[in-house]
This record gives structure tokens, C-alpha cells and sequence, in this order.
């Protein structure tokens, strides 16, 4: 994979921790993006990669550790982190379903128009420059993501993967130095995942960084220069997809540590045994469940 | 217009009717019951004058005969729709049923109320004349003949809604759209002017009124005129508005009566407030129980400037302009004072703590008197005496003659408040046709997501909460010139008497969240409705309550719908279905694992 030959860091996450209550979701977790890279967070459900991207975006208030964007330390409002540079979508889409495609992605233009409430009511031509060149910007966006053909249908309407694509351009029309995506695959089939694939390594050509959340492992260690596994709330590992892919204690987390006498034993053993043999005598066009 | 590509509209196997009649014979029977119906109104339908309108005359329509005319006229139209009348064609675009059936049923209808109500009201069949007689048979027949047209679909609901294959309209010249809107803007004025001009004792006339509005509009709108009308409007946005606006201007001078001039202006002051709520309420989604506080702090607000000697303040007397910046700025502070602290709060906590606040400025104004508190608002007693507004010499407190017609004191602040009326407008779609505008609607829609989006979500939630205080201030001005005096009751969260709080509400979610005409057609029907239908006295909040019921049950969208909430609420009738589906999906995986 080609990356750009300047990698500083984008995004540097240190020592990010966030209680609540009793319960710590994320420990002392630390993480940088360089720029012109492509990040995955993997983890098992639950392992608390979506409380640590709330904490990067300023959602939540992290309880220990601070976030910095290309140097400066970010502070925790959600609009203040769009506007410093980093954009995010969210695992469950969250659109605004009542607004057209081309209005969502105007709102994505929030941070970067200055038009108030003054210059809406007088109309001056300031206010419609800005309003034309936001729409052109909108426009080529909804091109990028292949959408511009369905501009003024409502949100709501697009099926579930245009839905997808739409946060993306969204989160893109505020012109980040960090994509944060979480999810952007869930639910998709392997064409739409493939579709999605080609999608962020495009953003990734614009010189936008991505942290990208996934479950889907082929996805993430087709796409990714660094995977972090993040499990509990703490950071097992980090490194490239071989690395992590190799690491026992991340297939521990994943799959659990076998141990002697454990229930069912003789049953896997009796599984794969079988298996073993049928892979040998016939062809079988079945693939093997993990 | 197509005429003869077009067959009739019968689908190959002929549906039948409910009755089983030829299909001539069903329009024969619709055109003969409207010629009855239209026939019977130049007869007396009773002996005495006693009944409203006086219906005794032969020759000449009144009242409700009137009325009965009209709806029989429009049954005859969409009964030679039938024929494939050339030239008629475009009132039925689709040949459907149902709008011929609505079209009978308002003549039926308002044939039947009327005759019911000579009957009861006089005592007896005895009062009815031969006309009532013929008009009751006539729009039978009329409906029994429509009935008897090939039936739309098997349930109920298809004989009243609109059928799905009304084919685009035919394109007319610029100026021949423009001339379409000239004349509906023409005829919704003289329906209002004639509403609004019932004798408030001849309730029985306004029933009518009514009946023949909801069922001919309601023809009109399954026929898909409505539709094509609202296509019309958007493309000539700016002359619609500015027609409607003309006819609003015209109306003193047509309806040259000064009850009816101050019916005029109490419902465009409390339709400009809506207006402003509808900032709050319709587009940024917060619901505020509170609002008629700011109307308030704004009629006080000019009160204390105007120069009445009941004013804490009687030496100064601002001059209009100033009164206005007065009102509107007062507004704005209170707005902000109670927005910043409760705008932190989310959904009903929110509206909890402006219901609160509302009847803070109301109770706090009530004891601002000298004893519970210091003098300022004069207490309970309120600022009385507010002389009459002059603008530029131009006293508004007096009659003018322009012409022939004279203008009198509440036709003047008629026409100052329908600028005002038009400042809101403008104000709310030029703000919500903005960046401001599409942050208000994102917050509306989804909050989080919104401030991920960069949108400081206090920050523009509070310009809209003191937008619409501001707006509602504005139009508080002149409501204190209008009604000479200022007192703390009417500014409550209920009340049977606009304006409240609910009624605010309730004129911007019956007329239609997040557009201009609602929540101005809302607060006009919900005050003149009162207004008109006296013999409902104590009932009236029942009444009110009833059609609220109603019409969320069966328009939750409100009646003028905004594009996005007609989605939001009949998502098995979406307009707009992406036409296309997946790229070829047809594999049929989904992802394994995960």
C-alpha cells in the first residue's frame, strides 16, 4: 500500500480513560493516526471502541487523558471537534430522515459557512455566494459518493446502504483532517462491503486520515496500515494487520482460551476430526463455519 | 386538454356501483338532482322569516340557499366531468369517482342540514315550503346517482380519497399559472370575506358554510386539484405570496364593517404569533407551552411607552416605530433570559419549564401593582386608554375615506398588521431557507447527531427561541393599540378566549408544523370557529378538543402539510420511492458472521 511520505500525526489519543460510575469503558488507552493513513479498532462487542471514538469526538467527556488534533489539544465539545477537523458517522445511522439527501450534506457545511441570522433575513450577496458555493460543494459530494442523482429524495427513503454512504458524505462536506468511521459496514452484503472499501481508500487518496471501527475482519485487514484491538476497555495490541492477525491474545478475546477438560471438548475434537476427512475424500463446496 | 384520446375512465371490466344501475343512467340521475338542487334554492323553503337568512323569498337565494347553489353548481360541473365534457376536463383530471361523489355529498349534505334545521329550529315539518322539499329529494337523487358510478375500490376510504392515476397536469403558459392563482386567490377571499361576514347569530348559515367547505374542498383535493395548485404555488412562490397578500389587503375594502375589520385583525395578530411559535415549535422542535408570554411582555412592553395615562411611564410617548423596537427588544431579553438556562433541557422537560415560566410573567405581572410588589404593571387592573397609533400623521384611531369607501379605525391597524404579517413571513422563510434555517431542522431531527455535525446546538436553539419571542413581541405592539388597553388574563397557558398558549400551539400543529400557511389558516379557523358557532357557548373547549381529536387521528401532518411530515406520517404513500433499488442485490448474500 502506498502512503504519503509526510506521516504526521493527525490524531494523538493519550492516555484516554472514561468511567462511568464503577465501570470503566475505556482504560489508559492510547492511540495515534498519521496523516494519509488508514486505522482500524477492532475489538469483541462491548469492548467499549464506540465510548472511545465519543470520547475523540467530544460526546463524551473523557475522565483521564486528553486528545490532540495535528498538535492541539482538542476540547470536548462535539461542534468544537467538528470544526478543529474531525468527522464522524455513527454506528446506528443517524441521518436526518426528514431532510433531502442534498440537505444533509449541507448541514455537513455547517462548520465552514459563516452566514448568521442577519445576513439569512437581509439576503445580501455575500450570503448568496456562500449559499451557491456550499451547494456546489454539497453537489460534488454527493458525485464522490455516487449519489447525486437522488439529491432531493429524503433521507429516509434511500435504501439502507445509500444511507450509509450518505453519512459519509455528510461527515465529509465539513472538510476533515479525520474521518472517524464507526461501523461503516454493518449490514451491508459483500458487494456493498466491497463498494464501501473502494470508498474509504478514495477518502484516504483526498489526504484525509480514517479511524475506521469494524467487525468485519477481511474488511478491516484489506483496508487498514495499523489495526488496534482494543478488549475491556484496554489496548491489546496494535500493529499491522499481520501482527494483530497473529496475535494469541487477541484470538483469545475473540474466541476464548481453550482449557484441559473444558465441557465439549470431545465434541470439537469429534467435529473436527470429521471434517478433516471430509475435506479430504470429496470436494465440498461448503466453507467452513468459524 | 385531451378529450377524445381519453375513454371513460371505467377500467375494462366495469366495477359496478353500489347501486346497480347503467352508467348512463347514474349521471343522468347526478345532473338532474344538481339542476333540482339549484332549481330549489330560487324557491322558499319556509314561511317565515324567523329562520336565519330568510329563506321565504322565490326567486331570490339567501342564507343557506345560497350556500346549497353553490355546492349544487359544483356537483353539476363534476356531474358533466362524467360526459367528457370538452373543456371540463381539467376539474377531474383522473375521471374519478369520488370527487363527483364529494361534490354531491357537500349538496347533500348542506340540502339536509338545512332542512333539519328549519324542521327542529321552527318546530316541525310543518315549516318546510315546497323548495325545502325539492332541494332534500333533489340532493338525494344526486348522491343516490353517484353512488350508483363505478365504484373506486371496496372500502369506504376509496369513495372519499384521492385515486393514485391522475395523470400530470397539461402545461399552461406562465401567465395563464398566474392567472389560475389570481383566481383561486379570488375565490378563497370571497369564501373568507362570506365566512367571516355570517351574521353571528345565524349559526345555522355558518354550519352550512362549513359543511360546504370541508366537502367542496375535499372534492377539490381527491380530484387532485389541490395538488396541481400547490405545484402552481411553489413555482410562482413569489406572486402566490404576494396575491394572497393583495387579497388580504382588499378584504376592508369588501368586507366594510367594523366588526368584521377587528375579527380581521385579532385573527392576524394571533396568526403572526403562530407564525413565530412555528420557528420554535415546527422547525427547531421545541416545544413551548410558554409562548404567549412573549405576546404579552410585548403588549406591555408598548403599552408603558404609548403614553396612556394609566402607564407607569404615562410622560413618554415613543413614537410607532420606536414602540415597535421597544416591544420586539423586550421580548428578545425575556426570551433569552428564560431560553438560556431551560434550553439545556430536552423533550418534555423543556416544555414543563416554559409552562412554568408563562405563567410567571402572568402572575408576576399581576402583582407588579403597588402592593404585592412595586407599580409597574398596574396589577390586575392592567394599562388602559392606549391612544391610537400615528404613523407619519396618519391617525389610526380614525375613519378615512378613500373613495367611496371609508376605512375605519380597525380596518387601519388591519392593514398596518398585514405588513407586519408580511415582515413575519419573510423573516421565517428567509431564515428557514438557510444555513441557520437547516440547523434549526437538523436539531429538530436529530440532536447528537446535529452537534457532531459542528452545530452549536445551544447556541441555535436559542436564537430560534428568541427569534419567535422576538416576532411574538412585535406583534404584541400592536395588539395593545388594537385593544386599547393591556391586561394580565388573557396571557394564560388555556383559556376559552385567544390568545393562550394552547391555542398557539394548537393553531400551529391543526394548520400544519414547519410551513407558513398552517399555522395562519390554523389560528384563523380556530378563532373564527368560536367566533361564529355561538350556540356552542359552554361546549366550546369540547368542541375544540373534538376537532383536535379528529383531525390527529385522521391529518396528523395538520391540514397544511409540509412535504417532510406528509412522509413522516403515511410512509405506505410515499410520493417520492427511490425509483431505483440496489445495484443488482440478487445473489441474495448477506454477510456471514459478524
Amino acid at each position: 500500500m502506498t502512503t504519503t511520505t509526510a506521516t504526521s500525526p493527525v490524531l494523538e489519543a493519550t492516555g484516554v480513560t472514561m468511567r462511568f460510575g464503577g465501570l470503566t469503558a475505556v482504560r489508559n488507552v492510547d492511540l495515534t493516526v498519521n496523516s494519509g493513513e488508514i486505522v482500524g479498532l477492532i475489538g469483541p462487542n462491548g469492548a467499549g471502541k464506540t465510548t472511545f471514538f465519543n470520547c475523540l469526538t467530544g460526546l463524551y467527556v473523557p475522565t483521564e487523558g486528553k486528545v490532540a488534533y495535528k498538535g492541539t489539544v482538542l476540547p470536548p465539545k462535539p461542534h468544537l471537534v467538528t470544526s478543529a477537523g474531525i468527522a464522524r458517522t455513527f454506528q446506528n445511522i443517524r441521518l436526518f430522515a426528514n431532510m433531502t439527501v442534498l440537505e444533509n450534506v449541507l448541514v455537513g457545511r455547517h462548520t465552514r459557512t459563516k452566514e448568521g441570522l442577519w445576513s439569512a433575513l437581509l439576503r445580501g450577496p455575500g450570503f448568496r455566494k456562500a449559499e451557491a458555493a456550499s451547494r456546489e460543494r454539497a453537489m460534488e459530494l454527493l458525485e464522490f459518493i455516487g449519489l447525486a442523482h437522488k439529491a432531493d429524495h429524503l433521507a429516509r427513503n434511500l435504501p439502507y446502504g445509500e444511507q450509509r454512504k450518505l453519512e459519509i458524505a455528510r461527515a465529509l462536506a465539513s472538510d476533515p483532517g479525520l474521518l472517524l468511521l464507526d461501523e461503516p459496514t454493518a449490514g451491508m452484503n459483500p458487494q456493498e462491503t466491497r463498494a464501501t472499501e473502494e470508498l474509504v481508500f478514495a477518502i484516504r487518496d483526498k489526504g484525509i486520515a480514517v479511524l475506521v471501527i469494524e467487525h468485519d475482519m477481511r474488511f478491516i485487514f484489506n483496508l487498514c496500515d495499523r489495526v488496534a484491538c482494543l478488549v475491556q476497555g484496554e489496548k491489546l495490541v496494535e500493529g499491522t494487520s499481520e501482527v494483530v492477525q497473529g496475535d494469541e491474545r487477541v484470538i483469545a478475546a475473540y474466541l476464548g482460551t481453550p482449557f484441559e477438560g473444558a465441557p465439549g471438548d470431545e465434541e470439537i475434537a469429534e467435529v473436527e476430526a470429521a471434517e478433516a476427512t471430509g475435506a479430504q475424500s470429496t470436494t465440498s463446496t461448503e466453507g467452513s463455519a468459524q | 386538454m385531451t378529450t377524445t384520446a381519453k375513454t371513460t375512465p371505467t377500467t375494462p371490466d366495469t366495477p359496478r356501483g353500489l347501486i346497480p344501475l347503467p352508467q348512463s343512467a347514474a349521471r343522468v340521475l347526478i345532473a338532474l338532482g344538481a339542476i333540482g338542487t339549484i332549481g330549489s334554492t330560487y324557491m322558499s323553503w319556509t314561511w317565515t322569516s324567523d329562520f336565519p337568512g330568510d329563506l321565504t323569498y322565490y326567486g331570490s337565494p339567501a342564507g343557506l340557499q345560497i350556500l346549497d347553489l353553490v355546492a349544487g353548481v359544483l356537483t353539476l360541473f363534476y356531474a358533466l366531468t362524467r360526459w367528457n365534457i370538452r373543456g371540463l376536463n381539467w376539474l377531474n383530471p383522473a375521471g374519478a369517482t369520488a370527487p363527483v361523489f364529494l361534490a354531491a355529498a357537500s349538496a347533500f349534505t348542506v340540502s339536509w342540514f338545512s332542512a333539519l334545521a328549519i324542521a327542529i329550529d321552527l318546530g316541525g315539518l310543518v315549516n318546510l315550503d315546497p323548495g325545502a322539499y325539492l332541494a332534500a329529494v333533489a340532493s338525494l337523487i344526486a348522491i343516490l346517482g353517484a353512488l350508483a358510478l363505478p365504484s373506486p375500490g371496496n372500502t369506504a376510504k376509496a369513495w372519499v380519497s384521492k385515486p393514485d392515476n391522475i395523470p400530470p397536469a397539461g402545461k399552461l403558459p406562465a401567465w395563464g399559472e398566474r392567472l389560475v392563482i389570481t383566481a383561486a386567490t379570488a375565490v378563497g377571499l370571497i369564501t373568507f370575506a362570506y365566512g367571516i361576514g355570517v351574521d353571528p347569530d345565524a349559526s345555522e348559515t355558518f354550519i352550512g358554510f362549513l359543511l360546504l367547505v370541508v366537502f367542496g374542498s375535499w372534492a377539490l383535493l381527491a380530484a387532485g386539484l389541490v395538488e396541481r395548485f400547490s405545484v402552481l404555488n411553489a413555482r410562482h412562490k413569489g406572486f402566490a405570496t404576494s396575491m394572497a397578500f393583495l387579497a388580504a389587503a382588499i378584504f376592508p375594502f369588501v368586507e366594510n364593517n367594523e366588526h368584521n375589520a377587528n375579527l380581521g385583525v385579532n385573527i392576524l395578530v394571533v396568526a403572526t404569533v403562530a407564525l413565530g411559535l412555528n420557528i420554535v415549535v415546527g422547525l427547531t422542535g421545541l416545544l413551548d407551552l410558554g409562548y404567549v408570554a412573549f405576546l404579552g411582555v410585548g403588549a406591555y412592553a408598548a403599552a408603558l411607552v404609548s403614553g396612556s395615562e394609566f402607564s407607569r411611564f404615562s410622560g413618554i410617548q415613543f413614537p410607532f416605530w420606536a414602540a415597535m423596537l421597544t416591544g420586539m427588544a423586550a421580548s428578545l431579553i425575556f426570551g433569552v433570559l428564560i431560553g438560556a438556562p431551560t434550553l439545556r433541557l430536552r423533550g418534555d422537560y423543556l416544555a414543563i419549564v416554559t409552562l412554568g415560566f408563562g405563567e410567571i410573567f402572568r402572575i408576576t405581572v399581576n402583582n407588579l401593582d403597588g402592593t404585592s410588589g412595586p407599580n409597574i404593571t398596574n396589577g390586575p387592573n392592567g394599562i388602559s386608554m392606549i391612544p391610537d397609533l400615528e404613523i407619519f400623521g396618519f391617525n389610526l384611531g380614525s375613519s378615512h375615506t378613500i373613495g367611496s369607501v371609508t376605512i375605519g379605525r380597525f380596518a387601519n391597524y388591519l392593514l398596518l398588521m398585514l405588513i407586519i404579517t408580511a415582515i413575519v413571513v419573510l423573516v421565517f422563510n428567509r431564515a428557514a431557507d438557510s444555513r441557520i434555517g437547516r440547523s434549526w431542522i437538523a436539531i429538530r431531527e436529530d440532536e447528537t447527531a446535529a452537534t457532531a455535525m459542528g452545530i452549536n446546538g445551544f447556541r441555535v436553539k436559542l436564537i430560534a427561541f428568541a427569534l419567535g419571542a422576538s416576532l411574538a413581541g412585535l406583534a404584541g405592539t400592536v395588539s395593545a393599540h388594537v385593544g386599547y388597553s393591556v391586561n394580565p388574563a388573557p396571557y394564560q397557558f388555556a383559556g376559552s378566549v385567544p390568545p393562550n398558549s394552547a391555542f398557539l400551539l394548537a393553531a400551529v400543529v391543526l394548520g400544519g408544523m414547519g410551513t407558513v400557511g398552517g399555522p395562519i389558516l390554523g389560528a384563523t379557523l380556530l378563532y373564527l370557529l368560536p367566533e361564529k358557532l355561538s350556540f356552542l357557548k359552554e361546549y366550546q373547549l369540547f368542541a375544540f378538543g373534538l376537532a383536535l381529536v379528529i383531525l390527529m387521528r385522521f391529518r396528523p401532518e395538520g391540514i397544511i402539510a409540509n412535504r417532510r411530515r406528509q412522509l413522516e406520517f403515511h410512509e405506505t404513500e410515499q410520493a417520492d420511492i427511490p425509483e431505483q433499488s440496489l445495484p443488482d442485490t440478487t445473489v441474495g448474500v448477506t454477510k456471514a458472521g459478524a
